[in-house]
């Protein structure tokens, strides 16, 4: 009874949020919004049991996202006033909320219409998890048996910087990204940039190991070993780095070879693209896994320093 | 039995503390005098409510985690709030 008022009272809440986050006038304060969105969502999937989804929404949806959104709202704050004094004519107004509540209701229709019992897989996982050699079936299942889901994720991360990176003045291709932090060396974000990495880092890396068999994995270890670097630029105790250097490139883009390596051998061992052969599982995944982190630590971070924009290298 | 009240009476606690501080955010006039009340307030609640989880884990690792868990919350909360209070004021000097 306490557990449906409470749960009743964050659904609510979360509604009250998504609408506040939509119309409000302010991009800064709709960024806001978000990310409280991102974490009580996070706090929605914790009581519905899906702990390695809650990591991923606190970490990716509220976090990494809504910082990637102040970044914007920060770049976008010269013509804000402009954008706001445009009223929309009533034509459009009234095609937008056509479209919003036409997708809500093809949403709502389709959530109505699941089949009851709902179609699942679960069944046929538990049985066949053990082979993979990892406990927790949230990395069995996004490095096994669809394996091909998260290589393809990892593609269109690098996809998307490339995206970012093309944004570039061409004098600026090649440079530095973003700005040269500039903050009080005695300064108290100094002092957080030297004192919380190496917490940061282990407990980084310690949501990666316990991937394997409890939640967590490599995607919200990324995240916060992505956080520690920009958390070190931001205090101007170091730079960005060159978007030229080529163990940085050669970094982004190792992660998704291995996997591809890896999935082409299975072509061989296993008679199936990604396919693992026996006994092979895990320490396979283990080196997919390895060779993802760096990449998507810096794959992340990278996005979060967004274009280069100081002048490159002469040449 | 005895741990249990003890829980109890330590999470009511910790939750009076966090709404102290929640209608200390929504009532007092400026920035300075919010974030105190936030900072100040949901220190004390939260370390309030590890100590009463305390009794409730098993294991001392999990203890562990509890506690790290709130001198993270602890740093982070008292180096955000500076720095928010600096952004403050550099926006008063130069209007």
């Amino acid at each position: 009874m306490m557990t449906t008022i409470a749960s009743a009272a964050v659904v609510l809440l979360l509604l009250w949020l998504a609408l506040w986050t939509v119309v409000a006038r302010d991009a800064f304060l709709a960024v806001a919004g978000f990310v409280v969105y991102g974490l009580l969502l996070s706090l929605v999937w914790v009581r519905l049991a899906g702990i390695d989804v809650a990591l991923t929404e606190a970490a990716i949806g509220g976090g990494l996202t809504g910082a990637l959104l102040l970044g914007a709202v920060g770049r976008l704050r010269g013509t804000e006033n402009e954008v706001a004094a445009e009223a929309a004519g009533a034509g459009t107004r009234a095609l937008a909320a056509l479209l919003a509540v036409g997708v809500t209701a093809a949403l709502v229709l389709g959530v109505l219409m699941l089949p009851e019992p709902v179609p699942t897989l679960a069944p046929l996982v538990v049985p066949n998890l053990p082979a993979t050699g990892v406990a927790n079936p949230i990395t069995g299942v996004l490095l096994a048996f669809r394996a091909l889901d998260t290589l393809l994720e990892a593609i269109v991360l690098v996809i998307a910087l490339i995206g970012v990176w093309s944004f570039a003045p061409d004098r600026a291709w090649g440079g530095r990204p973003g700005p040269r932090y500039q903050a009080d060396p005695d300064g108290i974000l100094a002092y957080l940039a030297r004192v919380l990495p190496p917490l940061g880092i282990v407990i980084g890396i310690y949501l990666f190991w316990a991937g394997a068999d409890h939640p967590g994995g490599k995607f919200q270890s990324a995240t916060i070993l992505a956080a520690m670097w920009m958390l070190v630029q931001m205090a101007g105790l170091s730079d960005a780095p060159r978007t030229d250097h080529r163990g940085l490139r050669a970094g982004v883009v190792i992660g998704p070879l291995a996997f591809i390596a890896v999935g082409v051998l299975g072509l061989w061992t296993a008679g199936a693209f990604l396919g693992y052969p026996d006994g092979w599982a895990k320490p396979l995944i283990l080196v997919i896994e390895i060779a993802l982190l760096p990449a998507l630590v810096l794959v992340l971070a990278l996005l979060m320093n967004g274009p280069p924009s100081r002048v490159g290298a002469a040449r | 039995m005895l741990l249990d009240v003890f829980s109890i009476v330590a999470i009511v606690a910790g939750a009076f503390f966090y709404l102290a501080g929640t209608v200390g955010l929504l009532r007092f006039p400026d920035a300075y005098t919010r974030l105190h009340a936030l900072t100040k307030a949901d220190n004390l609640g939260l370390v309030l409510v590890v100590i009463g989880l305390l009794p409730q884990v098993d294991g001392v690792l999990t203890a562990l985690k509890l506690v790290l868990v709130w001198l993270l919350v602890l740093l982070s909360s008292a180096a955000v709030s500076q720095l928010i209070a600096r952004s403050a004021r550099r926006r008063e000097t130069r209007p």
